[in-house]
């Protein structure tokens, strides 16, 4: 058993508390541990995608219980990549926050943090339904914190509405797994598929109410119409770093039903057959036009990235409801792409607006300090949001397009994605010009601006780095798109042919039953 | 005893969504409660109502026994929702302590709302 499994989710639960307990009020003792701590996450997650690439299915029996009847952490290649996915995200927020003091305007938010990424870290790893649920609440009582990290009127406000709408989503959750269940008998995942397989039909009612329930769980988290309001309120006003690093916790939502709706409710599975499928993809159409609606119709900055990120899910989730291999390497594909162009975007928002006299109101104001680096770097995002060569966007979409074409509504999806895409450019073309370009018109004004409210000094190496990384990484995505999607292929056909994650369940011994 | 149970889950979660879909705070943490009860008894029943059954197996005797699981799940069920509870709970009076009412809507027309005014104060007297 290769106790490196367990690493993802032990090396922040201790870091987390030691920071809250031992460095509370020395902030660059609680940098240096949790910046180490996040460094080294990054490292097990590297070896652990190392581990899993050969293809084999490596568990982890807390306890040393033999499944199903113990918890077990099943490591695949899906979960090595989200694991990474996870770790690098976290380390350029983590940089992102340091270098521009958002830490230092609440308490505890590296202990926050590193809980953050202990939730993520242990859904991703996870083979047990309810242990998915524990992790859920993990992740969401941390970034409840986070998200009101900072105060003010108008996030508590927003923090009470993501609170009350996940606290329905968990009860939600725990009805779906009731009902499960009292229907398989299991709630281990590889378990759960397992007696799918010969699920009486009289059942197949109760088990079909299930994975509806689940479904509707993920889509909550992963901002899926008809539950995906909360999030734009939840983006727009959190602080922005936090909203980085929430552009990962959509995809916690995309992943669940990546994994449920292949290992447990397969689409070869009679009782649930491709019911999923159906539902997902009318959902993920309104979402996708939801989104691009948004973000021409949006009049604040930070509300136009947050429907940019709803109308990404939705692109994403399109892909996903078409349940083959083929447009689950699509869907992944885009779930990286979508994931950087999210962060480089609400980092680059961050270091704009606190420099900006109108704050995120896409209106003129006078130029800020470096605005053609902030304009280079914007337009770069944008592109990569809106789908445009040369960044992984363009590829993300144009595989996205070309899996679900033979989808029964294909045609509708398409006019829907690219006249999204059309939307989503304008939107950002109205407001790059009118952040940076239409400003260099006005004159800048020394005595009007409020000292303190708005910071002059040019932004350092440290404070654009993470920003200028995740922009690299779409290109990198963008350049490396062949070994990528060939990663991806073998993943895919991972989750398709789950003979290897089946067979951690071991099989019955002829006479006992099962 | 099945028709109590149900019935019983039923009503809780009937009155819990009501609350729930209340403007204000205090109904809805209240609604949530009623849902998270109605789920630790839906919860105890999927592993199917037996009374005076012990969660053990017996070695001794071929004697009845309830299923240990769900009463394992519904413990850690009550202890997140309980947490969760009381998280809302702190949550919602900052809320209502920062905006002096506790609807749960962001009002557009509030005047204090549109402008990040209070946000910057507390940043600078954070410095």
């Amino acid at each position: 058993m290769n106790h490196w499994i367990i690493a993802p989710v032990i090396l922040p639960a201790l870091v987390a508390p030691l920071i809250a307990w031992l460095m509370r009020f020395d902030i660059t003792l609680a940098r240096a541990f949790s910046l180490a701590g996040t460094v080294a996450l990054l490292a097990i997650s590297l070896g652990l995608f190392v581990a899993a690439a050969d293809g084999d299915v490596q568990v982890y029996k807390l306890g040393n219980w033999e499944p199903p009847f113990g918890i077990m952490l099943v490591l695949d290649r899906l979960s090595a990549l989200m694991l990474l996915l996870t770790c690098a995200l976290g380390l350029l927020v983590l940089v992102h926050v340091i270098a521009t003091d958002w830490d230092r305007k609440g308490q505890h938010f590296h202990a926050l943090f590193q809980f953050q990424l202990m939730g993520i870290c242990g859904a991703f790893l996870t083979g047990d339904a309810f242990n998915l649920f524990v992790f859920f609440e993990v992740l969401l009582i941390a970034s409840y914190g986070l998200m009101l990290h900072g105060g003010g009127r108008k996030r508590v406000k927003a923090g009470l509405q993501y609170v009350i709408m996940n606290l329905a989503g968990s009860t939600l959750f725990l009805f779906a797994l009731g009902t499960l269940y009292a229907t398989t008998g299991t709630l281990n995942i590889a378990d759960i598929a397992l007696r799918m397989r010969d699920i009486p039909l009289e059942d197949a009612a109760l088990v079909r109410v299930a994975a509806m329930l689940l479904m509707i769980v993920f889509a909550i988290k992963a901002a899926i119409f008809p539950v995906q309001f909360w999030l734009t309120g939840t983006y727009a006003n959190a602080p922005a770093p936090v909203a980085a690093l929430f552009a990962i916790m959509t995809k916690v939502g995309a992943y669940s039903i990546i994994r449920v709706y292949t290992i447990s409710f397969g689409p070869d599975i009679a009782a649930t057959g491709d019911m999923p499928g159906t539902w997902l993809f009318w959902g993920a159409l309104v979402t996708t036009a939801i989104g691009a609606i948004g973000v021409l119709g949006s009049r604040r900055l930070m509300p136009m990235l947050s429907f940019a990120v709803i109308g990404s899910m939705g692109t994403l989730m399109l892909a996903v409801s078409a349940f083959t291999p083929e447009s689950m390497v699509a869907a992944l594909y885009y779930l990286l792409h979508s994931t950087f162009a999210t962060a480089a975007l609400f980092l680059l928002a961050d270091l704009v607006v606190r420099r900006r006299a109108e704050g995120d109101i896409l209106r003129a104001s006078p130029p800020i300090v470096q605005n053609g680096l902030f304009a280079a770097l914007f337009f770069g995002a944008a592109i990569g949001m809106a789908g445009m060569p040369p960044l992984s966007g363009f590829l993300g979409k144009l595989l996205v397009l070309e899996t679900i074409s033979d989808l029964p509504h294909a045609m509708g999806a398409w006019a829907v994605i690219l006249i999204g895409s059309l939307f989503t450019i304008v939107g950002f073309v109205k407001a790059g010009s009118s952040l940076f370009w239409k400003s260099t018109t006005l004159e800048p004004v020394q005595g009007k601006t409020v000292p303190g409210k708005t910071v002059q000094e040019p932004a350092g190496a440290l404070a654009l780095a993470p920003s200028i990384t995740a922009i690299a990484m779409l290109a990198l995505l963008s350049a490396f798109a062949h070994p990528v999607s060939g990663y991806l292929e073998a993943t895919a056909a991972q989750l398709f042919q789950p003979d290897g994650y089946l067979a951690v369940i071991p099989a019955p011994e002829p006479g006992k039953g099962g | 005893m099945e028709m109590i149970v149900a019935s019983s889950v039923g009503v809780l979660t009937a009155g819990g969504v009501y609350l729930v879909l209340r403007q204000r705070a205090f109904p809805v943490i209240l609604g949530l409660a009623m849902m998270s009860y109605a789920v630790n008894v839906f919860l105890f029943s999927a592993g199917r109502l037996a009374v005076g059954a012990p969660p053990v197996l017996n070695k001794y005797a071929d004697v009845p026994y309830s299923d240990p699981l769900p009463q394992a799940l519904v413990l850690t069920a009550i202890v997140i929702s309980f947490g969760m509870t009381a998280v809302l709970v702190m949550i919602a009076l900052g809320s209502f302590l920062e905006s002096t009412d506790d609807g749960v809507n962001i009002d557009p027309d509030h005047p204090d709302i549109d402008d990040d005014e209070d946000e910057d104060d507390r940043i600078a007297g954070a410095r």
